[in-house]
């Protein structure tokens, strides 16, 4: 046998390479299941499912807090007087800028539905408190309007909405 | 500095495991005969201390998994079962609460001693990275700890930092879900904390024994900053640094008792007696104190994702400590210029601390604003240029020589 110079792509450069990529690919895989167990699991995602809310008990100006996907969902029946300070202000001057429109579905403005988690470290902002008609953090200070928006404070977004319909004038389905 | 071992096995056994499992040799070399420099100070007694206190966590946490249950519903009264019914629970508890925080008392000493003293320059860069993979393991660990007890402000400081990772583009929203295990902090959050509270801690057990390792390779700084050049500069480990790190510990747990025994109430947080309340936050939501410094960092910045890359690049700047201080001087005693900036860089720390506990409105924000700024300014700025413009002291000739012409 003559002597193969380094240089030369042999078959054994070959099957080392082969063997390698197989292996790598291999211990990847393995990734697979050891990372997405922590994801959140079947009962999780089943407990997660659409609630129905009645709106009927829900007196002009109260906020009601409800449970969905462990998260509190801010039910607000605004007032004339909180509907027009949301309207009013000028999108343009917003830190993340929304009309009001956006916020509420159309015909049924007087009902303010958001997920009541403070948009900077996930405090849940206290009702009726601070300087714009909405809520306040008592974490980090961040301060939202009487449409969630955020108006002060380190929080970068306004208070996310959750999905929902309207099944009827008093009844709402989030999920 | 190892390897001459002088080591001479006493009895029969002794010699055929030596002959074996060299371990006898090992154990002689690292830290009977290891040659240690004869000038140390009080100081360098803290990696001793940390030592201890990891093994005393370790020992009282495994007794406390004994008795604690990792769910929702159970945790929080078993943590009272513990103070209440255990035999000695109390004790083992507020051993293991107290414990967390003289640990990071003992490593915040370590940290600044190492600073001062220029223990992280060459040849010693790989001996201080691996002392901050440890301090950023003890952080993890002493934070999943403390969401263990899973009162109020265990849940929320649980929800506050997982959502710190909410703050990255694209991934934020997905990989907050994926720590949780849920849509909120829950029973998986829970569970996966306890799991990892209790592995955690012997992975720091791990580092040490490799920060131990480079450190007995390139061998122990001294408050000169000057490498021992001859037998006389050196005394041995034993019996010299043993006593010294032995009488030191003694000391350091009169503190730790007087915690435990007369004011055990006195770091903890009374929201923390109230159970975890997802539909409430509580009114002022506070770190434990040797989180205080970032949180100040953290809040001390208005936009959200700067200030979480301003939290932890604080932390992630110290492993490019080595690479910052350009001097070749290693300790302050003889950079008269960097002794000044160090101790206000120190000040800025502890004020930074103070600020932390503090309301995030008026003039604290402004003050955190300026510490924040100092803290950066001295890793990137004033210790770059110190090493250019510094005019330093004239260094002893030998660790000896700065020893005896002290005296």
């Amino acid at each position: 046998m003559t002597t193969v110079s380094s240089a030369e792509h042999t078959r054994r450069d070959f099957l080392y390479i082969a063997t390698g990529a197989v292996a790598t690919v291999g211990a990847a895989a393995t990734l697979v299941p050891l990372i997405n167990q922590m994801n959140p699991d079947a009962s999780t995602i089943a407990a997660g499912a659409p609630v129905e809310i009645d709106l009927a008990p829900i007196a002009e100006g109260q906020i009601v807090k409800v449970f969905w996907r462990s998260k509190p969902i801010f039910i607000f029946h605004r007032t004339a007087k909180d509907i027009d300070l949301a309207k009013n202000v000028p999108v343009a001057s917003l830190p993340d800028p929304e009309p009001d429109a956006e916020r509420v579905k159309a015909g049924h403005e007087q009902w303010l539905v958001v997920i009541g988690i403070c948009t900077h470290l996930g405090c849940i902002p206290l009702a009726h408190e601070g300087n714009y008609d909405g809520w306040f953090c008592p974490c980090h200070g961040s301060q939202y309007d009487s449409a969630g928006r955020i108006r002060q404070g380190p929080a970068p977004k306004n208070l996310p909405l959750p999905p929902y319909a309207f099944l009827s004038d008093t009844k709402i389905r989030i999920g | 500095m190892s390897g001459h071992s002088t080591y001479q096995p006493q009895n029969g056994f002794m010699r055929w495991l030596e002959a074996r499992l060299p371990i006898g040799g090992l154990v002689h070399s690292s830290f009977v005969a290891y040659p240690t420099p004869r000038n140390l100070n009080y100081w360098w007694t803290f990696g001793g201390i940390l030592s201890f206190m990891l093994g005393v966590q370790i020992v009282t946490g495994v007794v406390l998994a004994m008795h604690y249950t990792a769910h929702v519903d159970l945790a929080f009264k078993s943590v009272e079962l513990i103070m209440r019914d255990v035999n000695y629970g109390w004790l083992l508890r507020y051993i293991h609460a107290y414990g967390a925080s003289m640990f990071f008392l003992a490593v915040y000493i370590h940290m600044f001693r190492g600073i001062y003293y220029g223990s992280y320059k060459a040849p010693r860069e790989v001996l201080w990275i691996l002392g901050v993979i440890i301090y950023l393991l003890m952080m993890a660990t002493g934070f999943m700890g403390y969401v263990l007890v899973w009162g109020q402000m265990s849940f929320w400081a649980a929800t506050v930092i997982t959502n710190l990772f909410s703050a990255l583009p694209g991934i934020g929203e997905s990989l907050v879900t994926w720590l949780w295990g849920g849509y909120a902090v829950g029973n998986p959050t829970l569970n996966r904390f306890f799991s990892l509270h209790y592995l955690l801690p012997f992975a720091i057990a791990g580092v040490v024994v490799l920060h131990v390792w480079a450190l007995h390779v390139v061998g122990q700084n001294n408050p000169a900053g000057i490498e021992p050049k001859s037998d006389k500069d050196t005394v041995p480990f034993t019996p010299y640094a043993t006593a010294k790190d032995s009488f030191a510990i003694a000391v350091f747990c009169i503190l730790f008792a007087w915690f435990v025994f007369y004011i055990p109430g006195y770091l903890l947080n009374g929201d923390n007696f109230i159970p975890a309340n997802p539909a409430v936050t509580p009114a002022e939501i506070v770190p434990e104190w040797y989180y205080l410094p970032f949180y100040a960092i953290l809040r001390s910045i208005p936009n959200k994702l700067l200030g979480v890359i301003a939290l932890f690049s604080s932390i992630g700047i110290l492993a490019f400590l080595p690479w910052l201080d350009t001097s070749r001087v290693r300790s302050a005693r003889y950079r008269p210029l960097f002794k000044q900036f160090f101790w206000l860089w120190v000040i800025a720390c502890v004020g930074l601390g103070y600020l932390g506990s503090k309301p995030p409105e008026g003039a604290y924000v402004l003050i955190s604003r300026i510490f924040t700024a100092y803290y950066f300014g001295f890793f990137i700025i004033i210790l770059p240029l110190l090493g250019i413009f510094e005019k330093t002291k004239p260094l002893p000739n030998s660790v000896s020589d700065s020893v005896l012409k002290k005296a």
